[in-house]
């Protein structure tokens, strides 16, 4: 089972390797991992995706916890979240019919950002099972280069985890 | 303000403000300015042989006297060889900071002479680390790693300050206020729900054991286990970090618990209905199988480490706080219980087995390793504090020492450190210098660090060192023995003569063959004045029992094999 983690951490150096480390010491598998900066200075954002189960999940957190350098976890496993994954896709534009990509271009909401003589670019950004199945409907027209984020989350509501109560 | 101190000198004058006095350490290149501002400061610095050494005699100082410890290194080779020792801390709990030097912050990353990432190394064996490469930063690193390493579950914190951030110069001012750091604040108080679900747990249960740990002692819970065991009248078993947590000669401690643990106490884990764990962490050598570890009782688990909860078996009431506010807020509300029936039923479990089985050591006129230890103990008069290694002799004296009182076992648990115990045994005499110290060790592990003899001598320290000299890596034999066919793979061991090693250390060797002798050269090493090494040479192929094979189910346990009652065992309750 996949569970998304939050965590509010110190914008301090190692602090990515910490993380990435305690993972790997206590065997737990990382889907993605993505990093980056809050309102906050100082304090930056992570969102973990681990695949592992309901008890092991419980298990990272108190871990994740024992950093020193670990502000805030939340678990959105049971709360209402958005999740964004976004991915750029270099695709082959000779070989084949130009307007069947066009078409999936237009079905999917992705962006062209990029043209060349041989390839286009595509950009897409959703929830991470639409990011996957516009993919697997560029692949037989012929993937060249992709790259994706790995999921940023955040929960629903009005209920946030701020950033500001650690400025 | 002027710039009136080098980094140098802010590294000792934070260790005084800690209220450190003694460090262990090893000089070179990268922590030479430490060293040379060192001279200036009242601190006792110790040498060390090799600096496995430092972290843990650090350790050894740590346990035995409730302090932090200090180890210094350099860089590279200095700081890796601390690396052991900073993992045997890390695994028990030990409150320790090491301090490295580190090269020229302007060469970090190039390869350097003696350069290694020792906070990248020691990333996952440490609570935390820093590096600290800025002259100004010195100060709330030190601190920190202080605050650190003592509060909420202790543990090792490495500080790796750069060259140059200890020649440059800063204004010296301490600072004053308690450290806040807003990603570490350990829970002390007690959620009131748990308790008054641990309190229903307890009203209910009619065959409980209290599970006693090292928490007890780090957060000096004894009087209150002592109430709380007494006040609900529940049996009492121990860790082997726990030992000494509660007094041995309790009547209602049933011993200890685990792979080597007492038959009876884990056939009463095993037949529990709920079981009380206190600053305890349910390690696999105390749970054997865990599939099938004390399935018909419900858990209470008291620990101060919220990780701990849920990870080796289900809590049906988890109370994260330090372990002495936990019971004092049991204490308000528990009523008093009665399990003499239970306690009966235990004792008559117990037999009269725990005599039985020092006493079918066959009389061959051979010395056994458990007769030794019970004898220490006996004309000690229980009395010392005990440094052991890891081995066969480590399990021996935790069954047949007893201990009354806290911090006078310090034994490597989590990790099973080989080598341990003589360097730990020298930063326990540094801490306790009042106290009688013995380091009880084997003929190899005493070897891993047998060098650290030399710290002994020149430090002019009083230690007993009893080595258990049964000529095996005995432990490993033992397994070999059980289950691999006897086929002794790599475990028989050749010693130099261990009486010519004291004395070429200018210190006295003695040595005991037969049990006769044991007494007399216990009793020379406790009036000599220096550090004595007694050669104990004993059986060589005996093993420790009972003993629950690895991943075996906790009742599972292998038995002494019955021999005819030997005439030269006694083994009295008391002590002489």
């Amino acid at each position: 089972m996949h569970h998304t983690l939050v965590a509010l951490v110190e914008d301090k150096p190692g602090v990515l390797n910490r993380v990435a480390s305690l993972f790997r010491r206590r065997a737990f598998n990382i889907e993605s991992l993505t990093v980056g900066r809050t309102d906050v200075p100082g304090v930056s954002r992570m969102t973990v995706v681990v695949d592992s189960d309901e008890v092991s999940v419980d298990r990272v957190t108190a871990y994740l916890y024992k950093l020193v350098n670990v502000l805030q976890v939340e678990d959105l496993r049971d709360v209402p979240a958005i999740a964004r994954d976004l991915a750029l896709v270099k695709v082959a534009v000779a070989g084949h019919d130009r307007a069947q990509l066009l078409r999936v271009v237009d079905e999917t909401r992705a962006h062209i950002v990029d043209t060349g003589e041989q390839t286009m670019t595509l950009e897409i950004t959703g929830e991470p099972p639409h990011v996957d199945s516009v993919i697997a409907r560029l692949e037989p027209l012929g993937i060249i280069e992709m790259v994706r984020t790995g999921q940023v989350a955040m929960r629903r509501g009005d209920v946030a985890l701020s950033a500001t109560q650690y400025s | 303000m002027a710039l009136d101190r080098t980094g140098a000198q802010i590294i000792w004058e934070c260790l005084v403000h800690e209220g450190v006095t003694t460090v262990f350490g090893y000089p070179g290149g990268a922590i030479l300015p430490a060293y040379d501002a060192m001279l200036d400061y009242p601190i006792r610095h110790v040498l060390v042989r090799h600096e496995q050494g430092a972290s843990h005699m650090a350790d050894g100082y740590a346990r035995a006297g409730g302090g932090v410890g200090v180890a210094i290194a350099t860089s590279g080779p200095g700081a890796t060889n601390l690396v052991t020792g900073i993992a045997t801390a890390q695994m028990d709990s030990v409150p320790i900071v090491c301090i490295t030097g580190q090269v020229p912050s302007k060469l970090i990353g190039y390869d350097a002479f003696q350069e290694t990432d020792i906070t990248g190394i020691t990333l996952p064996i440490t609570k935390h680390s820093y590096l600290v490469t800025r002259v100004e930063d010195i100060m709330p690193a030190i601190k920190e790693a202080f605050h650190l390493a003592k509060s909420g579950r202790p543990g090792p914190v490495l500080v790796d300050i750069t060259k140059d951030a200890q020649q440059a110069k800063a204004t010296w001012e301490w600072d004053p206020t308690p450290v806040k750091m807003r990603g570490y604040r350990p829970k002390l108080t007690v959620a009131k729900s748990q308790i008054a679900k641990a309190v229903d747990l307890i009203k209910a249960s009619k065959r409980p054991v209290i599970l006693a740990g090292q928490g007890i002692l780090q957060s000096g819970a004894m009087k209150e286990v002592r109430q709380f065991a007494e006040r609900i009248n529940a049996p009492v078993a121990m860790t082997l970090l726990g030992l000494g947590g509660f007094p041995a000669s309790h009547p209602l401690n049933i011993g200890m618990m685990g792979m080597h643990g007492e038959a009876w106490v884990n056939h009463a884990i095993q037949e529990a209905d709920l079981l009380l764990a206190f600053g305890m962490r349910f390690d696999d050598r105390v749970t054997g199988n865990i599939k099938t570890y004390a399935l018909n009782a419900k858990k209470i688990h008291i620990d101060i480490d919220p990780s701990e909860i849920n990870k080796n078996v289900t809590a049906d009431a988890a109370i994260v706080a330090d372990l002495r506010h936990a019971l004092k807020d049991l204490l308000d509300v528990v009523e008093p219980g009665d399990h003499s029936q239970w306690l009966k039923y235990i004792g008559s479990m117990k037999g009269d087995s725990a005599v039985r089985d020092i006493q079918s050591l066959p009389d061959n006129g051979h010395l056994y390793a458990p007769h030794v230890i019970n004898d220490i103990w006996r004309l000690t008069e229980g009395n010392a504090i005990v440094v052991t290694d890891v081995g066969q002799h480590q399990m021996w004296e935790a069954q047949y020492y007893h201990h009354e009182k806290p911090r006078t076992l310090i034994t490597s648990g989590g990790l099973g450190t080989m080598g341990f115990g003589l360097p730990a045994a020298i930063g326990a005499k540094m801490a306790r210098p009042d106290a009688e110290v013995w380091a009880i060790v084997g003929d190899g592990g005493f070897q891993m660090t047998a060098a650290e003899l030399s710290t002994a001598a020149q430090e002019g320290i009083k230690v007993n060192v009893a080595v258990i000299n049964n000529g095996f890596l005995g432990m490993v034999r033992q397994w070999q023995e059980f289950f691999y066919e006897r086929r002794y793979a790599a475990t028989p061991l050749r010693s130099p003569d261990f009486v010519k090693l004291a004395e070429a250390h200018g210190l006295i060797g003695l040595r005991a063959e037969k049990r006769p002798e044991v007494a007399e050269v216990v009793k020379q090493a406790r009036a000599a004045e220096g550090t004595v090494l007694i050669d104990f040479r004993v059986e060589q192929e005996d093993s420790v029992y009972p003993m629950v094979p690895a991943g075996a189910d906790l009742d599972a346990m292998i038995r002494r094999p019955q021999q005819p009652p030997s005439v030269l065992v006694e083994t009295g309750a008391d002590p002489i």
